[in-house]
């Protein structure tokens, strides 16, 4: 019948919180395709459309230092002509079919996402084109030129901007020689060495089947869902087995502070260092404890001690962004530019009571309470439901990793928080960057 | 996008989705994608004069709650900016019951997410969350709406994280800048020229008991409606919503005044200096917003209009502007027919390094004739259609979005039953009536342009104005 299986996950989340289903919360079937391709498919009769996805591990950190900006280029680049079929084409075609074509793009993911209604003629429509940006693109040199322009115009328009400034530095700071030093989109001077031979060459070493995994969303059925799986990738060169290694994140030796002048009416502001990997052993006791100290909205420590108490900023918050590789840990708030100082005052003796003295029981108690409660709003859409399939599937996490998630969480205790705090992150080495201090506040800072 | 709102962060993923929020506050997106959803709503008006709208959702075991109030930056008057926006934030400061800090305490340690908004029409209070626990959020909302402490301790803080909140949403974006600017100089008289977040002058002489006039004023369950959209019983719904609302007495209105905007005169310019590396162009025309959604046909117009500039990938702006002169690294087109006060066609756009904000300013112009002196063509309008009837399934996907589109028509006194009739009424819209919108509304008299004039960061900021100069309250 249609909608049953969906209606099986529904029922199912809403008795998490007593206790686990035997049976998974997510459906999710998986195979490979005849070229290797892993595929992750949940199947959704309720609404008449189709969200499928296809990436790859060739996001910036890929990038070579003297070609940063090639992997994003790639990326956008796939749809701007492909098979011999123009951009404008291209768009026209996705336009006449009501289909949505996104791109996900991060340090270690690239590729990109379809959204269509499921009726036969649009559905095909839009997958024909996704097919053949996918696996035909063109890199057209004119495009390419005009693209390096905009992109030029975007980055220097961008380093007007404290908050950008701020991230900029921020990452190199902490990344220092690794790839994830890099800004996502290259530099000015990078780009304009990019070549069309330069992409070619990335599309074909890094878009292959072998790499390549599918998530797909939707009403259609696992047949069709399968067919599709192959038309998408099965005209990609089959490519390596393994994924080229990076290398280690090296923790800063020492906590470094870099002021930048800017003339903003506030002082943008990140502290942090390397934080997690997705498969870290640390993640949990990390990602409970953070809803604490600054992930937990209004009520973590953070936005308390600064927003709450003192009304310092409009918003103080701390996450960490699990990657392949130790992804960064940021505490970032926005201040009044003359009372910066005491802002970072403020933030950092937070930082060190809670990693010296970890969460309450009641902390505690209400971070689980939140995170698995909220659990439901996870997954109440196909495209939530989307983002955990290309999550798990990208990252090779269990097929039962949402039913783990809330039992890992739900066995955090006070003495985990406290211990992965003391040895992850470490306040004496953690970068600050500051942007658009003013005097007295840079001294304060420096301290 | 909606230029319209401003919000708070407090959800916990509130900080990267009001990042997004500024990046995209420029993007505009083609306003026609705002139709959509079933009209399959339950509907139900307790005796104080609180509606309440309900439609039943049943793909997860969650429920989506908007609570809204009739009052935004258009009820606020000269002097008094930003304080339907204060109200906002002064309402998690605390009851008796539920004393500061409790709310985002309480209702976190459910799961929920929670959040508010404030707009030039309204302000609305936000939770999604299990369906279990709405009984919970709706007292919460019920003691609020009434009870609340507004104690001067509280707001002297929070008036400073709303200081904070405009420098950093306004004050520090040279493109927000010029879409202020523009606004206060489009409009002459109507409360739209002012910022929601209000100007700083009166933020700064804001007093505890102007935000306490502000809310015994408009607070009221007649001034209120509820949307819930998940996994619910209508039925249970309203009578959650008797117990807790049924007993709060409605309260005498103020009276609204229409506030018409006089007609311009002729074309209006500005310029915004403020630190930035490209130029910026923002236009802004007078047109009309959807009154009577059975009679109205120049809002449908002005919609489809909206989409063959800028609805999709292919559509004029991008295809022409962007990619195929180059005279522009981004433009746009945008219009809300939805609105409680005068209606304003935008278009934006950014030059090409090189390239002039004269030069992008022509280009969109030009475009613009072309419309109104060849129209469109079929093959266009059959596209921009194709957008509208996929948006309406792909809407379906967020009970946020379903929820938010009935609540924002109702509060611009459109009811949510003509839905179904709007998303026909703009499959009817023909190639020559989009013509005739162009032409008689994209006529210089009806426009005013502001320039973003890119300083450089060393540049000195424009200093404030001694202190004797501001209005004592």
């Amino acid at each position: 019948m249609r909608g049953d299986r969906f209606v099986v996950f529904a029922a199912a989340a809403l008795s998490l919180a007593v206790a686990l289903p035997a049976r998974a919360i997510l459906p999710i079937q998986h195979w490979q395709t005849a070229g290797g391709t892993r595929v992750y498919f949940v199947e959704n009769r309720d609404l008449p459309m189709l969200d499928v996805s296809v990436e790859f591990p060739a996001g910036a950190s890929l990038d070579p230092r003297d070609k940063s900006g090639l992997a994003s280029m790639t990326q956008g680049m796939l749809k701007r002509g492909a098979d011999g079929i123009s951009e404008e084409e291209i768009a026209r075609r996705l336009a006449d079919a009501g289909a949505r074509l996104s791109g996900r793009f991060d340090s270690d993911r690239a590729g990109l996402a379809l959204r269509t209604l499921s009726s036969r003629a649009e559905r095909d429509a839009a997958l024909e084109v996704l097919a053949r940006v996918l696996q035909r693109p063109d890199f057209p040199q004119a495009v390419l030129e005009r693209e390096k322009v905009r992109l030029t115009g975007a980055l220097k328009e961008a380093d007007t901007r404290p908050e950008s400034i701020a991230s900029v530095r921020f990452y190199r700071m902490v990344y220092g020689d690794h790839p994830y030093a890099l800004r996502l989109s290259g530099e000015v001077e990078t780009i304009a060495g990019l070549t069309r031979e330069d992409l070619v060459e990335f599309h074909r070493r890094h878009y292959t089947a072998r790499a390549a995994v599918i998530a797909m969303v939707g009403d259609v059925s696992r047949k069709d869902a399968e067919a599709i799986a192959e038309r998408l990738v099965g005209r990609l060169p089959p490519g390596a087995a393994d994924e080229a290694a990076l290398p280690q994140v090296r923790q800063p030796v020492r906590g470094e502070t870099a002021v930048i002048a800017h003339p903003a009416t506030q002082s943008h502001i990140l502290i942090g260092g390397p934080g997690i990997k997705r498969d870290d052993p640390d993640y949990f006791p990390l990602f409970v404890g953070n809803y604490v100290l600054g992930g937990g909205g209004l009520v973590s420590r953070i936005s308390v001690e600064v927003r709450e108490k003192r009304g310092l900023a409009y918003s103080a918050y701390s996450y960490f962004t699990p990657l392949k590789y130790p992804g960064p840990f940021v505490i970032g708030m926005q201040t009044k530019r003359d009372q910066a100082g005491e802002a970072l005052k403020v933030v950092r003796d937070t930082l060190r009571e809670f990693i010296a003295e970890g969460p309450t029981a009641k902390e505690l108690e209400d971070a689980k309470a939140s995170i698995v409660g909220g659990f439901p709003l996870r997954i109440d859409s196909n495209r939530k439901i989307h983002e955990h399939l290309a999550l798990i599937g990208f990252y090779r996490l269990s097929l039962t990793y949402l039913e783990e998630f809330m039992k890992n969480v739900e066995r955090v205790t006070i003495a985990d928080v406290r211990s992965a705090f003391a040895r992850r992150i470490d306040p004496d080495r953690l970068a600050t960057v500051i942007v658009g201090a003013d005097e007295g506040e840079i001294k304060a800072a420096a301290q | 996008m909606d230029r319209r709102r401003t919000s708070r962060s407090d959800s916990t993923t509130g900080v990267r989705r009001a990042a997004r929020r500024i990046a995209c506050a420029l993007a505009v997106c083609c306003a026609l994608l705002a139709a959509a959803a079933r009209a399959d709503t339950a509907e139900y008006t307790l005796a104080n004069g609180m509606r309440v709208i309900v439609k039943p959702d049943r793909r997860a075991p969650v429920a989506v709650m908007l609570l809204w109030y009739r009052v935004g930056s258009i009820d606020e008057s000269s002097g008094a900016t930003g304080l339907a926006h204060v109200v906002e934030h002064m309402m998690f400061k605390g009851t008796p019951s539920v004393p500061n800090g409790e709310y985002a305490r309480i209702v976190s340690a459910t799961g929920a997410r929670f959040n508010a908004f404030t707009s030039q029409d309204y302000t609305a209070y936000y939770q999604a969350l299990h369906k279990s626990k709405l009984p919970l959020a709706l007292e919460l909302e019920a003691d609020r709406m009434t009870n609340l402490l507004l104690a001067p301790e509280e707001f002297s803080k929070e008036i400073k994280v709303v200081m904070e909140e405009r420098r950093w949403r306004s004050d520090d974006q040279p493109r927000a800048l010029v879409y202020e600017q523009l606004m206060a100089t489009a409009l002459r008289t109507h409360p739209y020229r002012n910022p929601i977040i209000g100007w700083m002058s009166d933020l700064e002489n804001m007093g505890i008991e102007d935000v306490r006039d502000f809310y015994r004023r408009w607070y009221a369950p007649n001034n209120a409606l509820l949307v819930v959209v998940g996994d619910v019983a209508p039925q249970e719904v309203f009578e959650l919503a008797q117990r807790q609302f049924g007993g709060i007495e409605p309260r005498v209105l103020p009276p609204r005044k229409p506030q018409e905007e006089p007609p311009q005169l002729g074309i209006v310019r500005l310029n915004v200096k403020a630190p930035a590396e490209l130029p910026y162009v923002l236009m802004g025309y007078r047109v009309p917003v959807l009154r009577d959604p059975e009679h109205d046909r120049e809002p449908y117009a002005l919609e489809m209009l909206a989409g063959v500039l800028d609805g999709h990938d292919a559509a004029r702006l991008p295809s022409t502007l962007v990619r195929g002169e180059r005279v522009a690294t981004g433009a746009d087109a945008s219009y809300d027919s939805v609105s409680r006060g005068p209606g304003m066609f935008y278009l934006s756009a950014t030059p090409t390094p090189g390239r002039t904000a004269v030069e992008v300013e022509r280009a969109l112009r030009r475009e613009l004739g072309k419309i109104a002196e060849e129209g469109v063509t079929e093959d266009e309008l059959k596209r921009v259609k194709a957008q509208v009837i996929a948006a309406q399934v792909f809407q379906r996907d967020s009970m946020f979005f379903q929820a938010r589109q009935i609540g924002g028509l109702e509060i611009a006194g459109i009811s949510h039953r003509t839905i179904d009739l709007q998303l026909r009424r703009l499959q009817e819209v023909t190639a020559r009536e989009i013509q005739e919108v162009a032409r008689k509304y994209f006529t210089d008299d009806g426009l005013t342009v502001g320039y973003l004039d890119p300083q450089p960061l060393t540049a000195k900021r424009p200093s404030a104005p001694p202190a004797g100069v501001r209005h004592a309250r």
